[in-house]
This record gives structure tokens, sequence and C-alpha cells, in this order.
């Protein structure tokens, strides 16, 4: 009895568009809406598309998508798959914040989540991650793989969010090599400078004239042609947000993960069980939510030395030994 | 100048033709990836005119393509060729911005006049260099405008990041404009008459591109000044033995144009987004110049041209909605086959219509 109460609850709980079917799971009609880029940038919005068909998958449930192409759009895009019942809607990326904000209010009976920034309603899950940590990490690589003592660093769009990553990232070379230079470099101030590899590419060059063997990348699709560069140069370069070590393999010294595709599927399979609990969440090295990738494709490159020293970070990031400055958090930057 | 259409043939035949050689084109595209183009279509007509909800969105788009089209067409009556709409705009933007941060606890009566003027004497300032330097150092103005598109995106970057951000927050955007800074959609406005519609955010400005329209028409055809815009058009070596002064010309010319630009920020800073954010043209003023192209510089033409981009625009997003297979790429590719054969192949089109005409004729006769 208490059970079919709790479903009852439950189904309460998410309004009429979805309905509790026998086994315990609730019967959904999800949504993801992808940001600027596109899904298949390679990198953010390509993580969380993988998450969504990992949700598709496993549980055969189909869902619907949109790709943002316009600011117009993104209000419109949410309006919409919440006026035709869908549920629940997940969102990626921080400037879909102010959209948010305007749409779940108006749908207080779905579920919304968004990925990076957080709106404080209660029908909205955000999730947050800590990217100065993971950046951290691989600074640590970065310092140990270079030779020259010099490490880049191409940012996508010159924002709090970018400047993140790269102060995260000069801390940990930092940290390794108190006298290392690290050359930053943002790729523009405008929506496009995300899907610019042309300019990453010519970015990362110009880092490798002036010495750097090691290039991290921040840059969502640019970060393709920062990679390029990094491989036809015979460098390394560093991926970001998915595992991107695949597309140099062997070029490709490891990439700093952003699990937004375990987000986006948490989201969906959370929905399904009826347990989608809306409030802030931050993902940090600790609940790995952020990390370094190793497979087969960067195996070879990473020597024990490299693992023991990162790992070593990890663990005293964990414990709370290292303290890695946010930078949104005060908006400036200890190390340069 | 020989003339040898009819005015309904040059004002509606050829476009006409060109829209659906366009439409034809990038059904053989949809159906080149897979999907039914009858399907395609219906989608897209559907979703910009079959509802009001799906036609508030596309007045909403056309509304700014009206603005910025009548800009790139003031400017080609006097043959400059203003391509810095997009820049205009997004300055204009922070023109509004800032009458909409001060004054958003007051009423909207009093916001929108002020932001109306705020939008356009941005905007015109942000022509006025480009012109200036073109009147008197003869730098090109396409070259110029085009440069201080970007110099205007930097400049909105800085003002996101360092005066209008909303501290904690990651996104370069202002806050939300109070309830003094809304101007009602047009949703709200047929609410007071007693007609319902679906919530869009085509909104009051709508009646502002009309009047700015018709502005235009009386500016170019019915006043002295657009009678010197056109002359010095047509030849400058003429108009300036005439005893017009081009310095003089090309500054107007350009700061109206640019002032039309700015008043675009109405229609999305106030209107819709209700914010200042670094992306509030959307490249209306890119389309502008298509729309401009296609509507013969005439205001009555950019109205329907406007409308036919807004029904691209909000029809294309209706798509990717409906039909996730075809990518948000081809949706461009459809857009621009339009821009092509109605702006680049048009004599494609002409010639043979022409030759149609001439024929016809002389059998008459």
């Amino acid at each position: 009895m208490k059970f079919v109460t709790a479903l009852m609850g439950a189904a309460a709980l998410l309004g009429s568009t979805v309905t509790a079917v026998a086994d315990g799971h609730v019967e959904i009609k999800p949504a993801v809406i992808f940001d600027l880029g596109g899904k298949f940038d390679r990198s953010f919005n390509q993580a969380s598309f993988e998450g969504a068909e990992r949700f598709k998958q496993e549980t055969g449930i189909e869902y619907r998508e949109f790709e943002i192409q316009s600011d117009a759009q993104r209000e419109q895009a949410l309006r919409r798959f919440a006026e035709q019942g869908n549920n629940p809607i997940v969102v990626a990326g921080f400037a879909q914040q102010s959209a948010m904000e305007a749409v779940a209010a108006e749908f207080p009976d779905t579920q919304f989540q968004i990925i990076d920034a957080y709106v404080d309603l209660p029908n909205v899950r955000s999730v947050v991650f800590k990217e100065h940590e993971g950046s951290f990490l691989v600074g640590v690589l970065a310092a140990m793989q270079s030779e020259s003592g010099t490490v880049g660093f191409v940012g996508g769009m010159d924002i709090g969010l970018i400047r993140k990553f790269a102060c995260g990232y000069v801390q940990g070379v930092k940290s390794v090599n108190p006298d290392a230079t690290v050359i930053q470099n943002m790729t523009g101030t405008t929506g496009a400078a995300w899907n610019d590899p042309v300019k990453g590419g010519e970015l990362a060059t110009g880092q490798i004239d002036q010495g750097a063997d090691v290039v991290y990348h921040a840059a969502g699709g640019t970060g393709r042609g920062v990679l390029q560069a990094a491989a036809d140069n015979g460098v390394m370069g560093i991926g970001v947000d998915a595992n991107q070590n695949y597309l140099h393999p062997g070029s490709v010294l490891t990439s700093m993960l952003k699990r937004v595709d375990v987000a986006v599927y948490d989201a969906f399979k959370a929905a399904q069980q009826g347990k989608f609990e809306p409030g802030l969440e931050v993902w940090g090295v600790a609940e790995e939510g952020v990390g370094y990738a190793v497979d087969e494709n960067n195996e070879s490159l990473l020597t024990e030395d490299m693992i023991a020293a990162v790992e070593d970070a990890k663990a005293k990031i964990i414990s709370g030994e290292i303290q890695v400055h946010d930078y949104t958090t005060d908006d400036s930057c200890p190390a340069s | 100048m020989k003339k040898t259409l009819p005015a309904w043939a040059d004002v509606v035949l050829i476009p006409a033709i060109n829209v659906f050689l366009a439409f034809f084109v990038a059904g053989l595209v949809v159906i080149f990836i897979g999907e039914d183009p009858i399907r395609a279509m219906q989608i897209m007509i559907n979703g910009s005119l079959g509802s009001s909800y799906g036609f508030g969105y596309t007045l909403y788009y056309a509304t700014s393509f009206v603005f910025t089209g009548l800009a790139v067409a003031v400017a080609f009556h006097a043959s400059i060729f203003n391509i810095g709409g997009e820049g205009q705009a997004g300055v204009a933007g922070i023109g509004v911005a800032i009458v909409c941060l001060s004054l958003d606890q007051t009423h909207w009566l009093l916001t929108l006049p002020l932001a109306v003027i705020a939008a356009a004497m941005f905007g015109a300032a942000w022509a006025a260099i480009p012109a200036y330097l073109q009147a008197k150092r003869g730098s090109h103005i396409v070259i110029t405008t085009i440069m201080f598109n970007y110099i205007a995106a930097a400049l909105l970057v800085y003002v996101l990041n360092q005066v209008f951000k909303v501290p904690g927050s990651m996104s370069p955007e202002s806050r939300r404009f109070g309830e003094g800074a809304q101007i009602p959609r047009l949703d709200q406005m047929a609410d007071w008459i007693g007609i319902e519609l679906s919530r869009s955010p085509a909104n009051i400005s709508v009646f502002l591109a009309l009047l700015a329209a018709f502005g235009v028409w009386v500016l170019i055809w019915r006043t002295r000044l657009g009678y010197e815009i056109r002359a010095f058009g047509f030849s400058d070596k003429a108009a300036v033995y005439a005893g017009i002064s081009p310095v003089r010309i090309i500054m107007i010319t350009m700061l109206i144009s640019g002032a039309l630009a700015g008043l675009m920020a109405i229609n999305t800073v106030m209107g819709d987004l209700r914010r200042l954010n670094l992306d509030s043209v959307l490249g209306a003023g890119f389309v502008g110049i298509a729309v401009a192209l296609m509507g013969r510089s005439h205001p009555v033409g950019v109205i329907l041209a406007a409308l036919l981009f807004g029904v691209l625009y909000q029809g294309g997003a209706e798509l990717a909605f409906e039909i996730p297979a075809i990518p948000s790429q081809m949706i461009l590719t459809i857009q621009a086959l339009v821009i092509l054969f109605t702006g680049s192949l048009e004599n494609m089109v002409r010639f043979p219509v022409e030759r149609l005409f001439l024929r016809f004729n002389r059998g008459r006769a």
C-alpha cells in the first residue's frame, strides 16, 4: 500500500504529462536542447548528446532534441517542448540560464535540468562542474610532459567560465614547475568563437612557435583546430569536455573530462524512476564529475611518474589539501 | 533606362518565380537527405503562418528585418552600401539597455519613446564614423562598416562583462528589465480588445516598423532631401553640378540608415529578450541586405521580403523541431538558396521574362 501511495505521489508530483506504469518506472517523454555549436561539436554538446543516446539505448525510450541556432530560439524551444508535454527537459549551457528562469516558472509541473548554470526554482535541477579542478589535473600532466617549460592554453569566448578553465590549468602547471610559462589566448568575443577551428589552429600554431609543446583548449568546436595544429606540429594537445583522445591518437596527451553525458543520463534516468530531485549539484573531482581521460589512445603517452603525480594531486584535491582557486568566485586568478 | 516590364511583373512576378525556384532546389536537397520535401514544405508554411503562435514569431523576425532592410534600402538610394547594420543594431542595444535599466521603475509609455530615441541615436552614432571617413577621407564604406561590426561586437562584450553583468552570473548579459520597461506584446494588445492570441514575442514594435516604412517612403519620394539622396545615388557628379553637397548627403543618409538599423533593438532587446545579451541582433543586419535587394529598396517591397524571411526563419525552426533528421545546417542551406536565387541569380529569371514580354507585346502590336 505504501508503495502504491508513493507511486501516486510521484505521479502527482510529476504532473499530468507523465503516467506511472506497473514496474515502478514512470513513462517519460524526455527532451534535450543543445547549445550553439551543434550536437556534433566533439565537445560539450556532443557529450550531452552521448548521454541522451546512452539512455535511449538502455531503455528504448525516444527523446526529442533541438539544436539552438540563435538566442531568440532559447525560450522558444524550451516553451515548445514544455507545451507539448515533454518531461524532463534538459538543456546544456550557461547561456540558457535566463530563458530557463522564465520558462521553468511558467511550467511548474515540468522538470527541467540545466547544466553549467544555477537556476533557483523548485522544478529545476542545476548541475555545475568544478572545471578548475579538472583543469588543474591536466595542468599537472602538461607541466610534466613539457620539455620547453612553456605550455599553451586556447580558450573559446572570453568569459568567466573559460577563464576558470585557464586559471585552474595555470595553477596545475605551476604546482609542478613554478617557473613554467603559460601562453594564453582567447579565440574571440562572440558566440562564433565556439566554432572557429581555423582560428583555433592559428592560435595554437602561434603558441607552438613561441615554444609551447603542450596546448590545452577549452573552446568547443574551435578546439578541433587546436588539436589538429598540435598534431601537425608534433607536439601534444589536451582535449576538453568529452574524451577527445581518439581525434589524433598519440598526439592528444589526455582530455579534461567534464561528465556532461553523465549529467544528462542521470536526469533522464532519475525522471524515469520518479526520483528527479531539483536543486543545485556541484560536481568536482571528488564526485567524479571532472577528471582526466586515459584510454588505449594515450596509455603509452602517460608515464608512471605522470600518473603518480596526477593521482597524488587528485587525492589532495579530494582531501582538501590542495585548494584550486575558482576564477569565478572573485573574477581574478592568483597564478598567471 | 528602358522599361520593358510592367510594374506588376517587376514587383510580383519575378520575385515569385525566384522564390519558387529556390524552394524547388531546396526540395531537391531535402529529397537528397531522404526526407519528404512536401511534408517539409508543409511544416515550414504551417509552422510560420498556420497558427497565431507561428505567425507571431514570423512577425517578430520580420519586424527586425523591416528595420534593417529599410536601413540598407535608404543607403542604397544614395548608392551607399551599408553592411554595418549588425554593428549599428548591436550598439543601439546598449542605448536601449541604458534607458531601460535606469527607467524601468516607471511606465513603458515613458520608457518606450526614450528607448526609441536612444536606439536611433546609438545606431546613427555608430554609422557616423564610417560615414565621416567615407565623406571626408574616401575610405570605402563597405570596408569600414564591416570592420565596425567587429568593433561593435568587442564593445558589447566589454560593456556586458564590465558594466552590465550580474555579479555571480556566468553569462555576459544584463539583468532583466523591470515592469516599467516591458512593452506590450501583440497577444497582450489583442487581449485588450478581446481577441485571444497565443503567446509569441511579436510586440508593439511591429507598428513602429510600419511607421518607419511609411516614413522612409515619404522621405525618399516626397521630400527635397529624398530627391537629393536619389540624385546623388544616380550620379554623384551630376549631383555636385546641381549644387548637392556629397559630404552632407553621405552623412545624412548614413545617419538615417544607422538610426533605422538601431531601431530593431527595440524589437529584440526591449520587446523579447528584456535584457541585453551578446547576440541580440541575430544576424538581422546581414539579412537586411538580402531584404533590401529583394524588396527593390522600396518600403513595400522591404516589408514583403521581410515577411518572407520571417517565414524562412520561423519555418526553419519548426522544421528542426519536427524533423530532427534535417540538421540545422540544412535549414541554413535552404535559407541561403532563397537569398541566392532572389539576390544574385535574379537576372537569370529577369532576361527570359523580359524577352517573353517583348515577344508578347510585339505580337499584339
